[in-house]
């Protein structure tokens, strides 16, 4: 390196060591305690099971109907029935119109405005006495195996981390938002 | 832990936290479905406690929500948060960042003693005002995210479907309400002569600033006496003197808040709202957030049911 190549990067050396020192000095933090403990995003990826409208937070793995129709029988019509019909537990399939009456019952088909609620819901939830036992891929089933059951998608369509968000739910556009000036 | 759109995500553990500045506050919590045997087209004959006894109140001490996200560095896409509890079900529900910054406070202690088992030990979060589902319990995980989850209880439960077959969603909010305790449905008076009408108020708007009583089912009205001090979203107790003549009476409460907002008549809440067309059983949950007025019917031999006015 010459002399000029030289200053200048160290010119540059010194300004990242400065921008540095600026976001980690303590006038940076709150004036708090400051006792919070980092956390690597290794970490974090255990506990995080959130999942976005958008798909955002969908793991990877997929499953079909038919797929799910065996767990279903398995796992879940003890309680929900067999294809979904309801017994002990809610029934997942139908759902009469919503202007039948403001007691309507709410349903996967009639209600939920997103599917990615329905992977969320029965990956962090169900079966109800063993929750968080389900594969990824038993989710993915399970939810095609539902969405079929309520002719959302085909008896054949794979369910992934691609294909979840583009199924459109019938009530999508059936809400209004209660306090529009509270919302951000 | 607080993580997602954040410049440090950081985990706060129950040592570290008891070592933050905390602040107590008084704040009912409210069922989003409490008071819906309302919703029903006949009234339901039903105790007060049946009806609306899905509610609260206490003084609760934590730390405010503010001072750890401060910490953590709140990244200026996050609108939303979302908190997960550590139930069974890891009940998720998304929050704006704007009441997460207002009022919000990771609570560790319920009338100064640490939170019971069933509600919601080591912590919750508590929202000041907003429905009971929201004030997530043994609260783990906390996300700062751009869009709202639309997560079961968010997506599906708490949206009031409307007579027009939409539903509201993000109601969030637990209205101004009142109902009058003493006389109420399954009591008996003892006659006529003197009684003091009492009851409760309260409104996740802020504090009460009137309640409003009748002995003639909304024909006139009274003002009834506050017990001070009145706390912003926690309960009030009004009291009302009442002369009772021995003859049919319909009392019933109307509440104001310092906000504004006052109860709708039956009437009004019924147009907007709708009922149901068959009557529910007392635990049916048909539909989600009245705020519409009680009444209770004396009867000649001072016995009180339950009325509509």
């Amino acid at each position: 390196m010459d002399n000029r190549h030289r200053s200048s990067a160290s010119l540059l050396d010194c300004a990242a060591v400065l921008i540095a020192l600026a976001l980690t000095s303590s006038a940076a933090f709150a004036q708090g305690p400051n006792l919070g403990k980092p956390i690597s995003p290794a970490e974090i990826a255990a506990w995080d099971i959130s999942i976005l409208p958008d798909g955002s937070g969908l793991p990877p793995g997929s499953g079909t109907p038919s797929q799910g129709s065996r767990i279903y029988a398995e796992k879940c019509s003890m309680c929900h029935g067999a294809n979904g019909k309801g017994g002990l537990s809610a029934a997942l399939v139908g759902g009469g119109p919503l202007t039948s009456g403001i007691d309507t019952p709410k349903t996967i088909a009639n209600f939920w405005p997103y599917a990615t609620t329905l992977f969320d819901f029965t990956r962090r939830a169900m079966p109800w006495p063993k929750p968080r036992t389900l594969t990824n891929d038993e989710v993915y089933s399970l939810t095609a195996y539902l969405l079929a059951l309520n002719k959302l998608i085909g008896e054949n369509d794979v369910m992934n981390a691609d294909t979840l968000p583009k199924v459109r739910m019938p009530n999508r556009d059936g809400f209004i938002v209660r306090f529009p000036e509270r919302m951000p | 832990m607080i993580h997602g759109l954040v410049a440090r995500p950081l985990v706060f553990t129950l040592d570290a936290l008891m070592r933050y500045p905390m602040v107590s506050r008084m704040a009912f919590v409210e069922c989003g479905g409490n008071s819906a045997p309302l919703f029903s087209k006949e009234p339901i004959e039903a105790t007060v406690q049946a009806i609306h006894g899905l509610v609260s109140c206490a003084e609760w001490t934590g730390v405010m929500l503010s001072t750890l996200l401060e910490e953590t560095g709140i990244d200026p896409k996050a609108k939303w948060l979302i908190a997960e509890g550590a139930d069974s079900l890891a009940l998720s529900r998304s929050v704006p960042m704007t009441k997460a910054l207002d009022d919000a406070m990771i609570a560790l202690y319920q009338n100064g003693e640490r939170l019971m088992p069933g509600n919601g030990y080591p912590m919750r979060l508590l929202l000041p005002g907003w429905e009971g589902n929201i004030n997530v319990k043994w609260l783990r995980r906390i996300k700062l995210v751009e869009t709202p989850a639309m997560s079961y209880y968010e997506a599906r439960t708490y949206a009031p479907i409307l007579p027009n077959g939409k539903a509201y969603q993000f109601y969030f909010l637990q209205e101004v309400k009142s109902f009058i305790t003493h006389p109420s449905a399954g009591l008996k008076l003892n006659g006529p002569g003197f009684y003091e009408i009492s009851g409760l108020a309260y409104s996740g708007n802020g504090r009460i600033s009137k309640v409003m009583v009748s002995a003639d089912g909304g024909k006139s009205w009274a003002q009834a006496a506050m017990q001070e001090p009145v706390h912003a979203k926690a309960f009030a107790r009004f009291r009302a003197p009442w002369r009772w003549d021995g003859g049919p009476a319909i009392l019933q409460s109307r509440a104001w808040d310092e906000a504004g907002n006052v109860q709708p008549t039956r009437a009004q809440f019924i147009a907007e709202r709708g009922e149901t067309k068959t009557v529910p059983s007392v635990t049916g949950f048909p539909n989600q957030h009245y705020n519409g007025p009680t009444s209770w019917g004396i009867e000649r031999n001072g016995e009180v049911k339950h009325v509509y006015a």
